[in-house]
């Protein structure tokens, strides 16, 4: 078993150390069954899915202009604003002193003493993306009901339909957009699919649609979501995404990519050229559900693979970057040096995007495009290792259009990272297991 | 300008509106001097809401198909379609955001939907007095597609109905040969088509052409224009993709400049002047006390000043005084707030006005609390990221 210590960020209020964390008691408003009754959020129905168009005559329409801010936007920003005056937030982020840094690229720099929290790191397990949901732990039907911004859900309508006010009932499995209380930037959200569900933190065809939805409501290529899967710095294992508005474009969305294949349903996947961190660019398909479900089926195999990734939903929902990673295995094999260690910066979606967050002045005054790349590029797997996880995606991709339901833990051999775990899709690997994750000097 | 004038007129008086600033700039006669030119071009204004084209050049009318007034008014995104290459558009909104200049191949569409690859090359015009963009020009040259690549190397390319040879380039003819004929369904499937040599010339020539004429019809109207920035914009002028990015917010609110004497406003929405009735110009540079009168409360005003020199946002009611036709007062339910940029300190106040009468919550919209506070977020966003430009 592969462990490493770290201090978890705080996205709610009312997250608290795992440990002590026995006694749920109540008067906290929270979604457990002791408050649900009679808990009231506005909804937020989003347009049914249209097939985008081939070979459709152009219209001018809305996109004649440059669009005004959208209906959901206002929504994710106006409730965020109301919060933030509310003092919910564990500090302004605005306050934050943010930069970018001179080169090619362009990180994003951002100075926050205050995101870390100044405790003691607790254990993480490594090695295992999928694990079961513990009820024991934080998980978000413990958020109070004031971290709740609206409900979201895929509507059937072909108009968005909101609801001012509406019952959270569990029987309709609602979705829920909360805060996080330690924000990267303003308007940092939470999606939480079906939140009453409780589905552990990995990727289902239904939630990354979800996901994909509400980038394309925002309209917006500035609002973009993330997901960290276990073993890429997700902090709580209830399954959940993340977004926030940056306002200007990622150095992971201008790297060159080039093309590899294109899918049967017209999804179209590249790979980036040089970036630190290897990853696979998602775009196009026949409609949005296409897409949605390639990157799906991608997902469960890296899941089943026991394969930590990142997923980043860019360009209001028309491009997914899937970026597998093995920064937190180097990091309990002791294999990152104790200067990047240092900096306690854990490459995580927002990172390898190129957006860091740097908790010491030091850091944040010393920062260039070299560091980041240094630290991103631990993150990263090696050629040879990304073309073998490749071959396995495109396999998958192949094979399967359907979700396969996992249900509970899935069984892996015990023992050292090197085995490659439950491999139900085939493809032998070249020189064995060792070429996983070695960084080639 | 009445809520209830029919769209169509709406459109018209816009059309004229954006026409307007532009002679205004320059001295008489640029549009004939313009269209005198034989390039494709068009002319954007990031000050009016939505980033509009407020010249089109014969030439671009000529080759997308479009007339005059289906153009002027429109956004360049009007001209891209579903094949258009993402990385591309992406260049050009942080061209323009960055207030460079850039130089792509992309592929637009025309008014028939037919697709076209052409080489957009696009630069920014600056005031010389103060130091921001004026315009954005933009030139547009088609492309041959004689060289024409796509990720993987040309053997991977789909012929369909092309000639082959065209296709592969032959070279020996290249300035004389004719556009591609190209199944439309191959053009929009290139994954890039690369400009000629020859092409990319044409391109710096015409902006060259476009401004040295604006140039020298802005000398004679006395507010010179140059393709450089001779000097650094002066503090009570927003960049222009600050004010980009503020023009899609369509509520009534202004930014004041705390750090200039008087707290002056320095950016006005166009639904801020509809309701209060007043002309750009005219409250650019003062105070919001304008809007104040004989029975508007003075302790209204005191609580609305502690806040300010607190540093903390505040709503209150305050009795207003328009300049629309009727003269009339109404209730402004107004909220403010400090804005900071990405320094961490604050840059600007936020004031958001909401007419009290607005209070009626339709069911299907959002609560008008919600509403006004989605402003100073939107606000919040646009200022932080605007500041963060490297230069």
């Amino acid at each position: 078993m592969l462990k490493i210590k770290r201090v978890p960020t705080v996205v709610s209020n009312y997250q608290k150390d795992e440990a002590s964390d026995e006694s749920v008691g109540c008067g906290r408003n929270c979604l457990g069954a002791c408050c649900l009754n009679g808990a009231r959020l506005p909804l937020y129905s989003c347009k049914k899915l249209e097939k985008s168009g081939t070979g459709e005559k152009l219209v001018i329409s809305h996109e004649a202009r440059e669009p005004p801010v959208a209906f959901l936007e206002s929504l994710v920003l106006g409730e965020w604003e109301d919060r933030f005056q509310r003092g919910l937030f564990r500090y302004d982020v605005t306050a934050c002193e943010t930069k970018v840094i001179p080169g090619k690229y362009g990180f994003v720099a951002q100075l926050n003493e205050g995101r870390h929290l100044k405790k003691r790191p607790t254990e993480f397990r490594v090695d295992k993306v999928l694990q079961s949901f513990d009820g024991n732990k934080f998980n978000f039907t413990k958020v109070g009901q004031e971290e709740l911004l609206f409900q979201f859900e895929a509507g059937e309508d072909c108009d968005v339909q909101f609801f001012p006010c509406m019952p959270l009932d569990a029987e309709n499995s609602p979705s829920v957009v909360a805060i996080n209380v330690s924000p990267i930037e303003y308007g940092h959200v939470l999606l939480i699919p079906r939140v009453l569900d409780c589905l552990p933190q990995r990727i289902d065809h239904k939630s990354l649609l979800l996901a994909l939805h509400m980038a394309a409501e925002a309209a917006n290529p500035y609002f973009r979501l993330g997901y960290n899967s276990l073993g890429a710095f997700a902090t709580i294992n209830h399954l959940h995404f993340q977004a926030y508005y940056l306002a200007m474009p990622f150095p992971l969305e201008k790297a060159p990519s080039k093309k590899m294949i294109t899918t049967v349903s017209g999804v179209k996947i590249s790979e980036l050229v040089n970036y630190p961190v290897r990853s696979l660019l998602f775009e196009g398909g026949n409609s949005m559900q296409d897409l949605s479900d390639t990157v799906s089926d991608a997902c469960v195999c890296l899941q089943e693979n026991n394969i930590p990734f990142n997923i980043l939903i860019s360009d209001s929902g028309r491009q997914i970057f899937l970026m597998p990673q093995c920064y937190a295995e180097k990091q309990a094999l002791g294999e990152v040096s104790p200067e990047l260690l240092e900096t306690q910066v854990n490459p995580a979606v927002w990172e390898i995007s190129g957006h860091m967050v740097l908790k010491r002045k030091e850091d944040y005054e010393g920062a260039s495009e070299e560091n980041a790349w240094r630290l991103l590029a631990e993150a990263s797997l090696s050629e040879e290792r990304f073309k073998e996880v490749n071959a396995l995606i495109f396999e998958a991709i192949g094979c399967s259009n359907q979700e396969e339901e996992l249900e509970g833990i899935l069984v892996q051999p015990s023992g050292s990272v090197n085995q490659t775990g439950n491999r139900t899709l085939g493809g032998p690997i070249a020189n064995g297991a060792a070429s996983e994750c070695l960084v080639l000097q | 300008m009445s809520i209830t004038q029919s769209s169509a007129s709406l459109f018209t008086t816009a059309t004229e509106e954006k026409e307007g600033a532009f002679n205004a700039r320059y001295s008489l006669w640029i549009k004939e001097a313009l269209d005198e030119l034989p390039h494709s071009f068009t002319i954007t204004d990031p000050f009016i809401s939505g980033h509009p084209i407020v010249f089109a050049s014969p030439g671009f009318l000529k080759m997308t198909g479009y007339s005059r007034e289906e153009v002027i008014g429109r956004n360049g995104r009007a001209f891209q379609g579903p094949k258009t290459n993402r990385r591309s558009i992406m260049e050009i909104r942080e061209a323009i955001r960055e207030e460079r200049s850039v130089q792509v191949s992309i592929l637009n569409y025309r008014k028939s939907g037919s697709p076209f690859w052409m080489l957009f090359h696009m630069i920014p015009v600056f005031g010389n007095g103060d130091g921001r963009v004026i315009h954005f020009v933009a030139v547009q040259v088609p492309i041959s597609g004689q060289k024409m690549r796509n990720g993987s190397g040309c053997s991977e390319l789909v012929f369909g109905s092309c000639r082959r040879e065209v296709c592969l380039g032959s070279y020996v003819h290249q300035e004389r040969a004719l556009p591609v004929e190209c199944d439309e369904q191959e053009l929009e499937n290139w994954e890039h088509c690369e400009a000629s040599e020859s092409e990319k010339l044409k391109s710096a020539e015409a902006v060259g052409n476009v401004l040295s004429v604006l140039t020298r019809y802005s000398e004679f109207a006395g507010r010179l224009v140059c393709g450089k920035r001779s000097c650094l914009r002066v503090a009570d002028c927003l960049s222009s993709s600050l004010v980009i990015s503020l023009g899609r917010i369509k509520q009534s609110f202004v930014l004041t400049n705390p750090y200039l004497p008087d707290m002056p406003i320095v950016y006005a929405s166009d639904a801020f002047l509809t309701l209060t009735g007043y002309k750009r110009h005219e409250v650019l540079g003062q105070n919001c006390r304008f809007l104040s009168g004989v029975d508007t409360d003075s302790s209204v005003l005191y609580e609305m000043k502690e806040c300010i020199l607190k540093g903390q946002p505040c709503t209150v009611q305050i009795l207003n005084y328009s300049n629309r036709k009727d003269k009339s007062t109404f209730w402004n339910l107004l909220h403010i707030s400090p804005v900071r940029n990405a320094s961490g300190k604050t840059a600007y106040f936020v004031g958001v006005q909401m007419e009290a009468s607005c209070k009626d919550i339709e069911s299907k919209e959002l609560r008008p609390e919600t509403r006004q506070l989605s402003v100073v977020g939107a606000v919040r966003v646009a200022v932080r990221s605007s500041f963060m430009v490297t230069c």
